[in-house]
């Protein structure tokens, strides 16, 4: 059991908030995968499968004007802050409904009513963009944080590094959250990376750090939640290494010949989702009526949502030359 | 009825003034950059004083870290800040290139216009000090080939001015290019107005009029193209000159105009040669006017090499008044 059991654990309707998440995280991925699959749609797809119990980890603790910045695999944090459904669905298929106009595509996925304000495909680069997130909020005296993802491939990557420095040097409320699946990109992090763990890398910069097994929920939970509350009392930032696994390889159609069968096989015996799902019901946290009811829910809202994406048009090419600039320049 | 006394400050004064007013306007303008605040004011005193007034919160000190820099002022621009961030060099944009070509440019167009990018990149470039090839460059081209990037590129402290104030009120992310042998040179002084004197990005100047050749240019070489002019005016020669001010956003119709008049251009600027702007400014010359003109758009620009350090290949690098004297008169053979 993946879980852990502790006294002060989150009260039984964050339990149920959690598994809601994943289970939406969950539920969309897979509905995109088998749509992917069957030639029903097409595009570029980063699969979040195994990393859920991160985000909704951390996403429920947040308010919808704390902001949250990810990357091209970031489907699990856009749904754990919020975008909605239909927007996202839309946006990923190209559509004029998408939250971008179908013109950021899954890899720019952008929601501020959210707080979803920064998905970037460069790998590292929302590091030092999510300090101006927290420097804005420092600077407006407000207790807003902000929670940046990345890979453990990114700790690698100059932007990290001067990220975290900076963020250090000017106490920002910023939460660096490295989702550390073990890979970045065809390479696993004992070839890549020079520490046994990402957080280690926190004492470089007099930064607070931690390791949390990352598909451990209440773990992910408390060390989110000590990290968000330090940020928002002003006392700076968190590195936050959360320990995954990634089941489906870099991305659809990743032949993950470099990826162990018999690791892969075992993260993926171990799926943190259904095993919390289970301890939530063994420790009575929830009814099996309750989390049914949650996941018809969701498949129908994830059904609801593919119609509208699906019927909606694309956007009208007039919409090549808006939004390059305020007005238009040819 | 009162007149004025000309105020005569350089380009290092005139863009203090204008962060001055910008800052005094709207506390959501904040500058960051390397060395900047007190007791240095940045490495050209460009911000001199600033950090006293304003406070080190809003004249930040940064490590050297560009990324870093770029990042936190996209950052801070998304959510609703005024950023002007100071790369102390344009060579330096090299290392901080992805966050201006990728996210200050884009995130407007990615996000399908919910999220804007309006700040502002104070750099400093060119050739004539011996710095070398590290620390020479004028590499607007380089922003201008980037959909989402303003690029403007100063000729004098008035315009300085009137232009960094309308760039940091600007909705977008703005290049602001300021020529580095021109921020203390009483040479290169002039009337400044005092108080919020904005110069809207887009307009060019037509600086002197002529008929027989328009000579385009921008930053320190519109003062050779003038000087140029000057000396083909006693050979009977009549030289327009158009400082364009801004490359991004482009004010094509003046130059068009001026040409249709002339019916012969020169473009002339520091940068290398090889896909500088003068090849994209030409080219749209050509397709516009193709027939009309009396002789093809002549180049003048620098040479295709690194910037040189020894002082004799440095000024062979630069395009001198020589050089534009030598290309107006092949157009009128």
């Amino acid at each position: 059991m993946a879980t852990t059991n502790r006294p002060d654990s989150p009260d039984r309707e964050t339990l149920v908030q959690m598994y809601e998440i994943q289970n939406k995280i969950k539920t969309t991925d897979e509905r995109f995968r088998s749509m992917l699959t069957s030639g029903q749609i097409q595009l570029i797809y980063y699969s979040p499968r195994g990393q859920e119990c991160i985000s909704a980890g951390y996403a429920v603790h947040l308010r919808p004007d704390d902001y949250v910045v990810t990357i091209y695999r970031g489907l699990h944090d856009h749904l754990a802050k919020g975008v909605p459904m239909r927007e996202l669905w839309a946006e990923f298929l190209g559509r004029s409904t998408g939250t971008c106009k179908g013109k950021g595509g899954p890899m720019h996925i952008t929601h501020p009513d959210s707080g979803l304000v920064v998905t970037t495909g460069i790998v590292g680069s929302g590091i030092p963009i999510a300090n101006g997130f927290g420097l804005a909020a420092q600077l407006a005296g407000t207790d807003q944080v902000t929670v940046v993802n990345f890979g453990d491939g990114a700790s690698n990557i100059g932007a990290f590094h001067e990220g975290m420095n900076m963020a250090a040097v000017w106490k920002l409320p910023v939460i660096f959250v490295c989702q550390n699946n073990l890979y970045g990109e065809h390479t696993p992090m004992s070839m890549s990376t020079g520490v046994e763990y990402i957080s280690e890398r926190g004492a470089a910069y007099g930064m607070p750090a931690v390791t949390v097994n990352g598909n451990d929920p209440v773990a992910m939970w408390h060390a989110a939640g000590e990290a968000i509350a330090r940020a928002r009392a002003g006392e700076g930032p968190t590195l936050i290494e959360a320990r995954t696994y990634r089941f489906y390889g870099h991305l659809m159609g990743d032949a993950m010949e470099y990826m162990p069968k018999e690791e892969r096989k075992a993260a993926m015996a171990a799926d943190p989702v259904p095993a919390f799902r289970a301890w939530l019901l063994e420790n009575g946290h929830a009814s099996e009526a309750q989390l049914a009811e949650i996941e018809d829910k969701i498949v129908a809202m994830v059904d609801d949502a593919v119609e509208f994406a699906m019927n909606s048009p694309e956007p009208s090419l007039d919409e090549l030359y808006t939004d390059v600039y305020e007005e238009i320049i040819k | 009825m009162t007149t004025t006394e000309p105020r005569i400050i350089p380009m290092g004064l005139a863009l203090n003034e204008a962060m001055d007013i910008a800052m005094g306007l709207d506390e959501k303008v904040f500058l960051l950059g390397e060395d900047i605040a007190e007791p240095s004011g940045g490495v050209y005193k460009i911000t001199k004083g600033l950090s006293t007034k304003y406070g080190t919160h809003r004249v930040r000190k940064t490590p050297i870290s560009e990324a870093a820099i770029i990042g936190a002022a996209v950052g801070a621009a998304i959510a609703g800040y005024k950023p002007v961030a100071e790369i102390m060099i344009m060579d330096f944009i090299a290392v901080c290139l992805d966050q201006i070509t990728n996210h200050a440019a884009k995130i407007r167009y990615m996000s399908g216009g919910q999220t804007t990018v309006p700040m502002v990149i104070r750099t400093s470039a060119g050739a004539g000090r011996q710095f070398g090839a590290q620390h020479s460059e004028m590499l607007e081209a380089w922003a201008v080939h980037t959909p989402g990037l303003k690029v403007v590129v100063p000729s004098n402290p008035a315009d300085a001015k009137g232009l960094l104030i309308s760039s940091i009120f600007d909705p977008d992310p703005v290049l602001f290019v300021e020529p580095m042998l021109m921020y203390w040179d009483p040479q290169y002084a002039c009337d400044v107005p005092v108080g919020d004197n904005r110069i809207p990005l887009g307009k060019a100047n037509v600086v002197r009029e002529g008929k027989d050749v328009t000579v385009i240019s921008y930053g320190k070489q519109v003062h050779d193209a003038v000087k140029a002019a000057e000396i083909l005016a006693g050979e009977g020669v009549s030289v327009e000159v158009i400082d364009l001010r801004t490359l991004v956003p482009l004010d094509e119709a003046t130059v068009l105009a001026s040409v249709s008049k002339t019916k012969r251009a020169v473009v002339v600027h520091e940068a290398v040669t090889r896909c500088g702007f003068g090849a994209e400014l030409s080219s749209r010359i050509h397709e516009e006017l193709f027939g009309t003109l009396a002789a093809p758009v002549a180049r003048v620009g620098g040479q295709n090499t690194p910037v040189p350090y020894a002082k004799n290949l440095e000024t062979a690098f630069v395009p001198q008044v020589a050089d534009i004297v030598a290309a107006i008169k092949s157009l009128n053979k």
